[in-house]
C-alpha cells in the first residue's frame, strides 16, 4: 500500500497531466486511502463492491460506527460519477475536463482522511483541536 | 398538509437567531440578510437575549451542554420572542438548533439535563416540537419563491458563473433534518439545490460543482491551518476547474475560511485563485438592486467590489 503522501503525489501527478483514461486509475487511489483508514482502525478491507463499486463499499465500511466519517460519502460518490461521465462517454469533448475534476476530487478525499487519520477518535461529530489540546497540556 | 400560501406567511415573520459569528467575522451575512429581508417584505424578529448554540467547542466537551445552551435560544424564542419559527443563517447555529431539537425528542437523559439547567438558570424549559428551525434557504424559498424571485431579479444576475459550496453541516447527520430528502420540492441531503434554485432564478448560471458539500476544514484551521489550506485550495480550484466566477456560500464559517485561506494559499503555497467569495445573500442582494455597501461586501475579507462593477451589478 502507497503512503497517504505518495498517494496525493500521484493524483497531482494526474491533474496536471490529464488523460482520458486516467478515470479507472483515480478510483483505484480513492480506494487506497478507504484502505488506509480502515487498516488504521485495525480492520481488513473489504473486497465487496456497493452498487458495483468497491470505492462505495469502503466507504461503507469505513463510516460503519464512525458516523463522521459520512462527511466524505458525497466526495465519494462523486468520485464514481465522474469515473461513469468519463467512461461512458469517452469521447465526449470534455474528457479531459472531467478527469481533472474527479483528480480534485480524489485529491479532496486524500486530504480529508489523511487529516481525519491524525485526529481519529476524537470529537464528536466533526474533527476537533483536542488532541492538540492534550498534546499541549502534557508538554506543559 | 400544510397549506403552501399559509406557509408562507407564517414565514413573513421569523424569530431570527444571527448567532455569534454573524456578529463577528460573517457581519456581512448578517448585514445582507437583514437588508434582502427589509427589501422583500419579511419581518425579523430578533430572538430576544438570545447565546452561543454551543458551536463546536462545547459540543467536543459536552454534547449535553451543547444541547442545553441551543435549547435555552429555542425556549428565548418561544416564550420572549413569541415566535415559533426560528430562523438560523449559520449552519453551526442551524444544525445545533435541528441537534438539540432531536436530542430533546430521543433522548431521555438529554430532556433530563435541559430540564435541570433551565430550571436552575431560572428560565422556561423548551421541550421539543414547540418551535421549528430553518435555515435561511429555507426562509427566502418558502416566502418569496424561486417564481418570486424570477420576477423580482429580472435575470440581473444574467451569466453569472457561480458554484455553490453549501459545507458540510447544512446537512449532516441527515437524522437531524426530518423535512429533508421528501422528494421533489424538498431540500436533498445528497445533493443540495436550494441555494442553486434561488440564484438560478435571479439569472445566475450554476456550474456543476462536485465539492458542493465537502469539508472545509474549518475545524481544522486552528490545530492544523495548512490542512485547511489545503482542502480549501482544493474547492478553490475545484470551482475555478468547473468554471464558476464567484463561490456563493451559506455558511460563515465556510465563507471566512474560503477567504482567509484563498489567501494563505498564495502566501503559504504560491497558489493563487481568483474565483470570488459572495454570500448568497449578498448575490440576491445585487440580484435585487441593493448596493453593495448597504450588503456588507465592503466588509467580507476578500475584495470583489471591482469585479461586481465590472459584471454590471451596481
Amino acid at each position: 500500500m502507497r503512503s497517504i503522501a505518495a498517494i496525493e503525489r500521484r493524483i497531482e501527478e494526474i491533474q496536471a497531466k490529464p488523460t482520458a483514461n486516467a478515470a479507472g486509475e483515480l478510483v483505484g487511489l480513492g480506494e487506497e486511502v478507504l484502505e488506509h483508514w480502515i487498516c488504521a482502525r485495525g480492520e481488513t478491507p473489504t473486497h465487496a463492491k456497493k452498487e458495483g463499486f468497491r470505492l462505495l463499499a469502503l466507504h461503507r465500511q469505513g463510516a460503519k460506527g464512525d458516523p463522521s466519517f459520512n462527511a466524505c460519502r458525497e466526495t465519494c460518490r462523486e468520485l464514481i460519477y465522474h469515473y461513469n461521465l468519463v467512461t461512458l462517454e469517452p469521447a465526449h469533448s470534455d474528457s479531459v475536463k472531467r478527469i481533472q475534476l474527479a483528480a480534485l476530487v480524489a485529491k479532496h478525499l486524500v486530504l480529508f482522511v489523511g487529516g481525519k487519520m491524525e485526529v481519529a477518535g476524537l470529537g464528536e461529530f466533526c474533527c476537533a483541536a483536542k488532541p492538540v489540546r492534550k498534546n499541549e497540556a502534557v508538554a506543559s | 398538509m400544510v397549506d403552501v400560501t399559509e406557509r408562507a406567511k407564517q414565514l413573513r415573520e421569523v424569530a431570527y437567531y444571527p448567532g455569534c459569528a454573524l456578529e463577528g467575522s460573517g457581519n456581512g451575512y448578517d448585514v445582507s440578510t437583514r437588508a434582502i429581508a427589509h427589501e422583500l417584505g419579511l419581518k425579523l424578529r430578533d430572538v430576544k437575549d438570545w447565546n452561543c448554540c454551543g458551536a463546536m467547542e462545547v459540543k467536543n466537551i459536552d454534547p449535553k451542554i451543547q444541547t442545553y445552551l441551543s435549547s435555552r435560544v429555542l425556549s428565548q424564542a418561544v416564550n420572549k420572542t413569541h415566535n415559533n419559527v426560528v430562523m438560523a443563517p449559520c449552519n453551526g447555529c442551524y444544525h445545533n438548533l435541528k441537534k438539540a431539537e432531536y436530542d430533546l425528542a430521543y433522548d431521555e437523559n438529554s430532556r433530563e439535563v435541559v430540564e435541570m439547567l433551565s430550571t436552575k438558570a431560572g428560565h422556561q424549559t423548551y421541550e421539543a416540537g414547540q418551535a421549528e428551525t430553518i435555515h435561511a434557504l429555507d426562509w427566502i424559498k418558502e416566502t418569496i419563491g424561486v417564481d418570486g424571485l424570477r420576477g423580482l431579479t429580472k435575470g440581473k444576475l444574467a451569466g453569472l458563473r457561480i458554484a455553490n459550496y453549501y459545507g458540510c453541516m447544512y446537512v449532516r447527520p441527515r437524522h437531524i433534518f426530518p423535512e429533508k430528502d421528501k422528494g421533489p420540492g424538498s431540500e436533498s441531503t445528497s445533493k443540495p439545490h436550494f441555494m442553486d434554485d434561488l440564484l438560478a432564478a435571479a439569472g445566475g448560471v450554476n456550474v456543476e460543482f462536485p465539492l458542493k458539500t465537502a469539508c472545509c476544514g474549518g475545524a481544522h484551521t486552528l490545530s492544523d491551518s495548512d490542512m485547511s489550506t489545503k482542502l480549501v485550495l482544493n474547492i478553490l480550484q475545484a470551482a475555478e476547474a468547473s468554471g464558476a466566477e464567484v463561490i456563493a456560500t451559506e455558511c460563515p464559517t465556510c465563507h471566512s475560511g474560503l477567504e482567509m485561506h484563498q489567501i494563505r494559499a498564495e502566501k503559504r503555497f504560491g497558489k493563487k485563485t481568483n474565483v470570488r467569495i459572495l454570500y448568497f445573500t449578498q448575490l440576491l442582494g445585487l440580484a435585487l438592486g441593493i448596493s453593495p455597501r448597504k450588503l456588507g461586501i465592503h466588509t467580507n475579507i476578500s475584495h470583489s467590489l471591482d469585479f461586481i462593477r465590472e459584471k454590471g451589478l451596481t
